[in-house]
């Protein structure tokens, strides 16, 4: 039997705020097998960016792990771990100052790369992602679906094996989320992980193989799409999010 | 080392494509400069280089008054503006408010009558009868003295004991010349005048500077590095926002998931602002050499010591650059730290001797004027401006601000670690 490592594995993690605040996660534990285009979903304030952030090392948890391919970023703090994976915000975390050449330069020093990767890599994302023509322009004058196709670049310039992606597509017109989706198809296809969040539901039905919904801190459901909506009765996941986490407004 | 250099081309990047931070950076202390040099020049000139313009009305016609403005004139103090016998005292008070002149003097028409009364009464007392009474001064026409209300209290009297020295030599060759001619019937031969008139000791006069030099300090030499220290500490705007704006932007997010540590960001900034620094004094520097005295100011001097010159500049910009940067990662938006920073550096300016010069200031401030770092800059400056000193120096100048720069760096690594950004 083959032995698979996870590329995310959480296990009993404890995380609140501050003192003061309610607890945001307890004793929460998530597996995303390699290669898997992985979607996190979850109505406002379920924890979903939380959980982002505690997976990119961006905030620190009081208990438990969470291992990238083995590693726990959550323990292990040396930068050298954080070349695994990539992550691509929902805010747009570049320089608007700067081209998006310019800003690839910067990021693929920061990644490590050398000038010369950097270069290739550069020209080779630019041209896919339809930005070759804009590469010497601020970033700062372009449209939103400019920026997020910028933003979508400099957290794959370094090949990672697991990219975060955060909301990517919010804010964009259809042929860019088009483009995007199926760029990140593309990159799955060549072996990168994806864990994915987005309140684009059709998008994400697109795109993910396996889904969890988490609500309040914690999993309500996890499985093949396919799978969640025969077993709850439901066409997609709009029809399955609504089931399992009410009709009710959640960021009041 | 490509990471640093990477990062060093991208602070550089964004801090050019910042139009209304360079202007603060580099317009607003060349306006400064130019303007507060030219103002405090004139004054400067007043007090040092220029006569100061005197007014006078005579009404007297004899011998000693005249001996009297003579012997103003050859003082060297005094630019003297004769006005017609005929003025009165309201004439002589709209001829000062018309030419802006600030010192006048009304010599009484008895004047020349007064003096050789007075020579007479001491001869007949000296050589005749010593129980003769001696005249007293008669105050009922005195030498009138008008001067501006502006004029400064201690310039007034030292004004006021010129003219009274000036008296006292006519009244006292009056009365040698009186006591001789009684005493010998003949007289008094011009040599043996002078001999008496004339100090037997004479002053010497040393410059009290570091290296003898007698360079006299002008307005410029005091403006220039003073404003210069100004704008390097007035980058808190641009360089504090910065660290704010990056801090509060979505690329502060990723930065912090990238495998490099974020004190590379924080030696960049350090790095690129210290060359921002640095063309500063260029840019004001060359401004006071070059561009002054096509404006009839006093060109800037620079000191002899330039290595001394590089460091202390250095050293300054270091501390401006930590500060900057201490007061970005503590605020917690960019108004926070362009109010703070702006209001904080006029305060620190104000109290290190920059906006008011420090021996100027209340003696109660001796002890809070140290809190500046911009105080030990300046006097690192005075050092090599204005006293002509050498690197050695500066030692007990740059100490202070080494130790600034450290506890600014200190707070910063303790600020980034304690909201867990590093």
């Amino acid at each position: 039997m083959a032995f698979t490592v996870s590329a995310v594995h959480i296990e009993n993690l404890n995380f609140h705020y501050t003192k003061d605040s309610g607890v945001h996660f307890q004793d929460f534990s998530l597996s995303v097998a390699e290669y898997d285009r992985f979607g996190l979903f979850g109505p406002n304030g379920a924890g979903k960016s939380t959980l982002m952030n505690l997976m990119t090392g961006i905030l620190h948890a009081q208990n438990g792990s969470v291992k990238l391919f083995g590693t726990d970023i959550q323990r292990d703090h040396r930068k050298s771990n954080y070349r695994i994976f990539g992550f691509v915000p929902q805010e747009f975390s570049f320089y608007q100052e700067l081209s998006p050449l310019e800003n690839l330069e910067f990021f693929g020093a920061w990644y490590g790369l050398s000038a010369k990767q950097t270069k290739t890599v550069s020209e080779e994302l630019l041209g896919v992602l339809g930005l070759t023509h804009v590469q010497h322009k601020p970033v700062g004058l372009f449209s939103g679906g400019m920026k997020r196709r910028v933003n979508l670049a400099i957290g794959v310039m370094h090949k990672p094996r697991l990219l975060f992606l955060d909301e990517p597509t919010v804010g964009v017109d259809v042929q860019t989320r088009h483009a995007i989706i199926d760029y990140l198809r593309q990159l799955n296809k060549e072996g990168m992980t994806l864990v994915y969040t987005s309140h684009q539901l059709n998008e994400a039905e697109d795109l993910c193989e396996n889904v969890a919904l988490i609500d309040q801190g914690r999993i309500i459901a996890k499985d093949r799409l396919d799978v969640l909506c025969k077993e709850y009765e439901q066409e997609g996941l709009e029809g399955l999010f609504l089931q399992l986490t009410g009709k009710a407004y959640r960021d009041m | 080392m490509y990471k640093l250099w990477a990062t060093i081309v991208k602070d550089i990047r964004v801090l050019t494509r910042d139009k209304v931070g360079l202007t603060l950076m580099f317009g607003m202390p060349i306006l400064l400069v130019l303007v507060i040099t030219s103002i405090q020049n004139s004054t400067f000139e007043l007090v040092n280089n220029k006569k100061m313009p005197l007014l006078l009305c005579n009404k007297d016609t004899g011998p000693s008054s005249l001996q009297f403005v003579q012997t103003i004139e050859k003082m060297g103090m005094f630019e003297v503006t004769p006005l017609s016998s005929n003025s009165n005292e309201s004439q002589l008070k709209a001829s000062m408010h018309e030419s802006e002149i600030l010192v006048s003097l009304i010599i009484p028409s008895d004047f020349t009558d007064k003096i050789k009364a007075k020579a007479s009464t001491i001869a007949v007392q000296a050589l005749e009868d010593s129980t003769a009474s001696s005249q007293k001064p008669d105050n009922s026409t005195p030498l009138l003295l008008f001067y501006h209300p502006v004029l400064d209290d201690a310039f007034r009297r030292s004004i006021q004991g010129a003219l009274q020295s000036t008296l006292q030599i006519v009244e006292g060759r009056e009365t040698i010349q009186t006591l001789y001619a009684s005493a010998l019937s003949k007289p008094m031969p011009a040599d043996l005048e002078a001999a008496i008139l004339s100090p037997s000791l004479s002053i010497k006069e040393i410059p009290a500077s570091r290296d003898g030099s007698g360079k006299i300090p002008n307005a410029t030499q005091h403006n220039v590095p003073a404003w210069t220290l100004f704008a390097m500490f007035f980058i808190v705007i641009s360089l504090g926002g910065s660290v704010v704006k990056e801090k509060q932007s979505g690329s502060f997010i990723r930065l912090k998931t990238l495998p490099t540590s974020y004190h590379i960001a924080l030696v960049s900034k350090q790095v690129a602002y210290l060359i921002v620094t640095m063309l500063q004094v260029f840019v004001i520097f060359s401004l006071g050499i070059w561009v002054f005295p096509l404006l009839n100011l006093p060109a800037l001097v620079l000191p002899s010591d330039l290595a001394g010159l590089a460091i202390v500049s250095l050293v300054c910009g270091w501390a401006a650059v930590s500060y900057a940067i201490c007061v970005g990662v503590a605020a917690g938006t960019q108004e926070q730290a362009n109010g703070f920073g702006a209001v904080s550096i006029i305060i620190l300016s104000a109290i290190g001797g920059i906006l008011v010069p420090s021996f100027a200031m209340p003696v109660s401030f001796e002890q809070v004027m140290k809190l500046s770092p911009l105080h030990w800059g300046l006097e690192s400056y005075y050092i090599l401006f204005l006293e002509q000193g050498k690197t050695w120096d500066l030692l007990p100048k740059l100490l202070p601000l080494l130790l600034f720069i450290g506890l600014m760096q200190g707070i910063t690594w303790y600020s980034l670690k304690r909201k867990n950004l590093i």
